[in-house]
């Protein structure tokens, strides 16, 4: 058995034996919802309906709906459609490279945040697909034969690129996703009482019964996924960003735009799980599993990446400067003093202020100072994508073509709605499904558990392997 | 032909993992281990082998390489060479970057799914299929042992029985099953 330096923080607190572990993730599944639960779901659903409404709206008018113009035709849709991929890079990041990095505290975090990461990724997905107007001709961006005139789709292009890079994450996360959550599907069907719970969980269980071959299989399938899904992580944010670095806009035709994405993803999707688990712990019990500790090192990861982050803008503007080209240089300066100044340094505030705190150790161990600064952070990482495509976009070549973005309500409404939908869609996983990776947990109690981690080792004395 | 199974139930992993040793050197054959997570070293003990599903997500994944790569090729030089922005597209080899992030994600798709549906076809692990845990339990806090008679003709029912009591096992049960 792996043991662990004494001085380490155990990662499970108290007193818990296996059963206890069981108990603890699958009590809230098995009981009624807490009232709150039905407040928090009835207000996300009316918000994503709203959206949904808003989205159904628009199918039938027209993209014309929202506040596009001639010089922007780019804005909130593309802009969410980054700020959402980018929080989907959390779940997949903490499931599979700290894998592969064998951090044990990734087991207490893992399950909810690569859930947040599907429906992150589904919110991402649908802007590229509403923005086409056509919804039901999505379809025409596979390479399909030629019945649409003998024309392949053009894999030149990043935006194609895009198509297979989302749909391949999408649909690996949840195959990741779901490979995991078969056992302790199986461990909630062994223990449901009602005669439907019994059969839906059997269906989700797929018969796993917990054979040392399977089990066998199951940490190979494991760690051969988080292999694959660790560079898929950083394509996927990378090739989004060549939807820009590939264009020759002043201000996206930027080579530091991969690493700088994907560290703003990463910065971005740990926020976002920091604002979720804060509050699931809290009202499902879990603060033995998910402590200061695993909040302590989210925040370390994302005083990192929002340095890295940090160090990118500056890089941006010094190149704009250094390289000499008159329009680039501008592209800046109007960022940070042109009619947009405010969403900039909202931008500065948030993203290269803010997780500097970080350096404190009172405070990234602090909970309430946390929960804000991941709902900052997830505020200026919008302002980022926002910044980068609206004000590189407003001036043009032209001044007769300058222009301005005001978004309509339907932008408004989309963007809000996807939120709620999001949440929606949190709220369910978080009422039926298995929060932590309660199986997973199970094999680092006695490693990692506060009870055992300390104590005289009673129970191997006599057995001479360890 | 119905056959008598003896099913030894351990309320540890360690227990379990150590009592397999004993039994496996005096020389019974354990068909099989339940258990609520992967006890870690007890596949040797036991005699499973590595699985080999590494070796089938390579190929996958070379599959999908080799399809991303003759796809485009086709799709791009050979069915109707496309002039974007003045960029070579002769030969394969002049555009080939423009390719790179389309095979690299075709390759993890392929690799990852077709790893996965063997992962659950091997296992029979499928939608609807019937549990097969002995107990309930097993899939919670216990760890059980199956041991089959018919695979241990060297020792009585009551000579396994025995050997099993000792190794610090909490419950014990017999079955026929077919």
């Amino acid at each position: 058995m792996h043991k662990e330096a004494a001085i380490r923080e155990p990662l499970i607190l108290g007193h818990k034996t296996y059963h206890d572990v069981t108990e603890d993730v699958c009590k809230p599944i098995e009981d009624k919802a807490p009232r709150m639960w039905y407040i928090l779901f009835g207000i996300a659903l009316i918000i994503g309906l709203y959206g949904v409404g808003s989205i159904l709206y628009l199918l039938g008018t027209g993209i014309g709906v929202w506040g596009l113009n001639k010089t922007i035709g780019w804005a909130w849709d593309i802009t969410n459609f980054v700020w959402w991929v980018g929080i989907g890079h959390a779940g997949t990041l903490i499931s599979a490279v700290l894998l592969l990095f064998r951090q044990k505290w990734r087991m207490a975090i893992n399950r909810s945040a690569e859930a947040m990461t599907i429906f992150a990724v589904f919110m991402a997905g649908l802007f590229p697909l509403i923005h086409m107007g056509r919804l039901w001709v999505g379809y025409w961006t596979l390479p399909l034969p030629n019945q649409f005139g003998s024309l392949w789709v053009n894999f030149n292009s990043p935006l194609l690129w895009d198509v297979f890079a989302i749909s391949t994450y999408l649909s690996v996360s949840l195959v990741f996703w779901y490979i995991g959550l078969i056992p302790d599907f199986a461990t909630i069907r062994d223990r449901a009482k009602k005669p439907l719970s019994k059969k839906m969980y059997s269906i989700l269980a797929f018969g796993w019964s917990g054979r040392a071959k399977h089990w066998n299989r199951f940490e190979l399938v494991s760690l051969v996924l988080a292999g694959l899904a660790t560079p898929l992580v950083f394509s996927v944010h990378s090739i989004v960003s060549f939807d820009f670095a590939t264009s020759v806009i002043p201000g996206w035709h930027t080579t530091i735009f991969p690493p700088y994405f994907v560290a703003g993803a990463v910065f971005s999707g740990f926020a976002m799980v920091q604002t979720l688990l804060l509050v699931m712990r809290k009202a499902m019990g879990l603060e033995a599993y998910i402590h200061t500790k695993h909040v302590e090192y989210m925040n370390i990861v994302i005083m990192v990446t929002g340095s890295i982050v940090g160090v990118a803008y500056l890089t941006e503007l010094f190149v704009s400067w250094y390289s000499g080209v008159e329009y680039e240089s501008y592209a800046f300066i109007n960022r940070f003093s042109g009619p947009y100044w405010w969403a900039y340094w909202s931008m500065m505030t948030c993203n290269v202020i803010s997780p500097q705190l970080m350096w404190f150790r009172p405070l990234r161990r602090s909970l309430l100072f946390t929960f804000i600064i991941s709902i900052v952070v997830n505020i200026g990482m919008w302002f980022e994508r926002y910044v980068i495509i609206v004000t590189s976009l407003h001036r043009d070549y032209l001044p007769s073509a300058w222009s301005m973005h005001y978004p309509s309500h339907i932008d408004i409404a989309i963007y809000v709605g996807t939120i709620g939908l999001f949440f929606t869609f949190f709220l369910l996983f978080a009422r039926y499904f298995p929060v932590l990776a309660l199986n997973e947990i199970k094999t680092i109690l006695k490693s990692s558990g506060e009870s055992y981690k300390n104590a005289p080792d009673h129970s191997h004395d006599n057995h001479s392997n360890h | 032909m119905a056959e008598t199974v003896i099913y030894a139930m351990y309320d540890d992993d360690d227990v379990l993992k150590d009592g397999a040793k004993k039994l496996v050197a005096k020389g019974v054959k354990i068909a099989e281990v339940f258990s609520p997570f992967p006890i870690h070293g007890i596949d040797p003990i036991i005699g499973v082998k590595n699985t080999r599903l590494g070796i089938m997500a390579f190929i996958y994944g070379i599959t999908g390489t080799m399809l991303a790569t003759y796809g485009m090729r086709f799709f791009m030089v050979e069915d109707w060479p496309m002039n974007i922005g003045g960029k070579p597209n002769f030969t394969y080899l002049d555009n080939i970057l423009a390719f790179i992030p389309i095979t690299f994600e075709f390759t993890v798709l392929c690799a990852a799914h077709g790893m996965a549906i063997t992962y659950l076809l091997r296992n029979k692990t499928l939608p609807g299929m019937p549990a097969q845990n002995p107990d309930p339990r097993t899939t919670d806090d216990k760890f059980v042992m199956e041991i089959r008679l018919s695979e241990n003709s060297n020792f009585s029912a009551e000579q396994l029985e025995g050997m099993i009591r000792e190794t610090g096992m909490i419950e014990l049960d017999q079955k026929e099953i077919k």
